[in-house]
């Protein structure tokens, strides 16, 4: 065992960017931007609410890419990064889910509606909490990664179908989103929180893959006694 | 042996197995016929009420049931490690799936139509649309169930604490099943003056064609030691 090496580890960068772009972007959207026309101030949270929607999802999609990939080429690499995306989706999907209440309340009345996109986010949210749940409790390496990369590419093939079937299911509902809400001003804290959630995500699923690596690593160099019981699986 | 020799095979060997084990099918049947009379229960004696909501009540017990049939059909290949034998034979995963998945689809699809008449009398509904469009969202729902359920059971056969995995793995994804298979009964079982039959049957066969496509080709991961 040598001595740890203080140095900053690359990713870190990305938290860095992500920290500062989302105080920029909360500054802009917080303070210069103009209430919105029709919602007043508490349209503001559109700002981080749209940016987690969106990263939330791409989050998810990218867990989609590297269970294929993973089951392509079985590099346990794939299942380290499938596994950060998958915990970081489910986090931003809860957090989408958290902010749409807080709005609705104000805006509908509610925290909570039947809304396409509010049941599709929760249905998703569910799908992946079953994900992770499974992963926990699989003790096998190989098979949890296996298996976590066929339920989450079964997950992620069902986003679509459900969307369009709970918009059908709530067709008298009407579409609450119209061009002018995102206008001038306020297209620049919307993009800047994007690419601030989309560091901060990158960063956070990279941390996670690290720390798979790192456990592996400390799993195949663990002292002799351990190996000969692991070497009964 | 080509894919559909063994598919036809495993499907005929697991329809036996199941007619053999007919005691247990009779027990899911009335587990599912309890769950029927408890939403009376619930939603208490307002026959209105209930005729208006039997397609969702008949679905949910249906799908209370699926996953007691789905986890059975995978938990009879893990005793005595038929699994791994059947894997070193070697059947084809591709066809283990579609021989599994079917004679669940089968099941599930003759524990549906052995519900429908208690459905019917507790909720005092009966059909007024059309009862080939009824026959057809029992079976493409009941595909619908089977083809995730199936994949899903081979994995939580083995895991620990696999009486909760496979409902909190397969009631989230089978959601758009359950809209559609619940909409499209009551519109066959009321009428569908508006036409929106169509779009229910595209969700449902939309499923059903994405889930029976992929999943084979998922098994052989699953599976595999």
């Amino acid at each position: 065992m040598s001595a740890p090496q203080r140095r900053i580890a690359p990713e870190h960068w990305f938290g860095v960017a992500g920290l500062i772009l989302l105080a920029v972007g909360s500054y802009l959207g917080l303070v210069e931007a103009p209430p919105e026309r029709y919602m007043g101030e508490v349209g503001r949270i559109l700002y981080i609410h749209v940016p987690t929607a969106w990263i939330g999802l791409l989050a998810l999609t990218a867990a989609g890419v590297f269970a294929g990939l993973y089951l392509v080429q079985r590099r346990p690499r794939w299942d380290d990064l499938l596994t950060g995306c998958v915990e970081v989706g489910v986090i931003l999907t809860a957090m989408l889910l958290i902010q749409g209440s807080i709005w609705a309340r104000p805006t509908w009345g509610v925290f909570w509606t039947w809304d396409p996109r509010l049941t599709t986010a929760a249905i998703l949210l569910l799908s992946f909490i079953g994900v992770l749940a499974l992963r926990a409790f699989v003790e096998d390496p190989q098979r949890r990664a296996r298996w976590t990369a066929v339920a989450t590419l079964v997950a992620v093939l069902d986003i679509p179908i459900v969307y369009f079937s709970v918009k059908w299911w709530r067709t008298l509902h009407q579409d609450f989103s119209s061009p002018e809400t995102v206008a001038g001003a306020m297209h620049w804290p919307l993009r800047i929180n994007a690419f601030a959630l989309l560091a901060l995500a990158i960063w956070l699923i990279l941390r996670r893959a690290r720390l798979s690596r790192q456990r592996r690593s400390a799993r195949a160099t663990a002292p002799p006694a351990t190996s000969t019981l692991v070497a009964g699986d | 042996m080509t894919l559909g020799v063994q598919t036809r095979a495993i499907l005929g060997k697991d329809l036996r197995v199941t007619w053999r084990g007919r005691a247990r099918s009779a027990a899911v049947f009335a587990f599912a016929g309890t769950v029927l009379l408890l939403f009376s229960f619930a939603v208490g004696p307002d026959s209105k009420t209930l005729a208006q909501h039997a397609p969702g009540y008949f679905w949910i017990a249906l799908l209370l049931g699926s996953v007691l049939t789905l986890s059975d059909a995978f938990r009879v290949e893990t005793e005595d490690d038929a699994l791994d034998a059947m894997r070193v034979l070697p059947v084809d995963p591709r066809a283990l799936f579609l021989g599994k998945a079917a004679a669940s689809a089968i099941t599930l699809a003759a524990l549906a139509a052995a519900l429908t008449p208690v459905a019917g009398l507790l909720y005092g509904v009966g059909v007024q649309g059309s009862w080939l469009q009824l026959l057809v969202f029992i079976v493409l729902g009941a595909a619908g169930l089977a083809a995730p359920g199936t994949l899903y059971a081979a994995m939580t056969a083995k895991a620990r604490g696999r009486e909760v995995m496979l409902p909190l793995l397969l009631f989230p994804l089978v959601i758009p099943v359950l809209l559609a298979a619940v909409k499209g009964t009551a519109l066959a079982l009321a009428g569908d003056p508006m036409g929106q039959v169509p779009s229910w049957l595209g969700v449902l066969v939309a499923f059903d064609l994405v889930y029976w496509a992929v999943c084979p080709l998922l098994l052989g991961a699953v599976i595999e030691s």
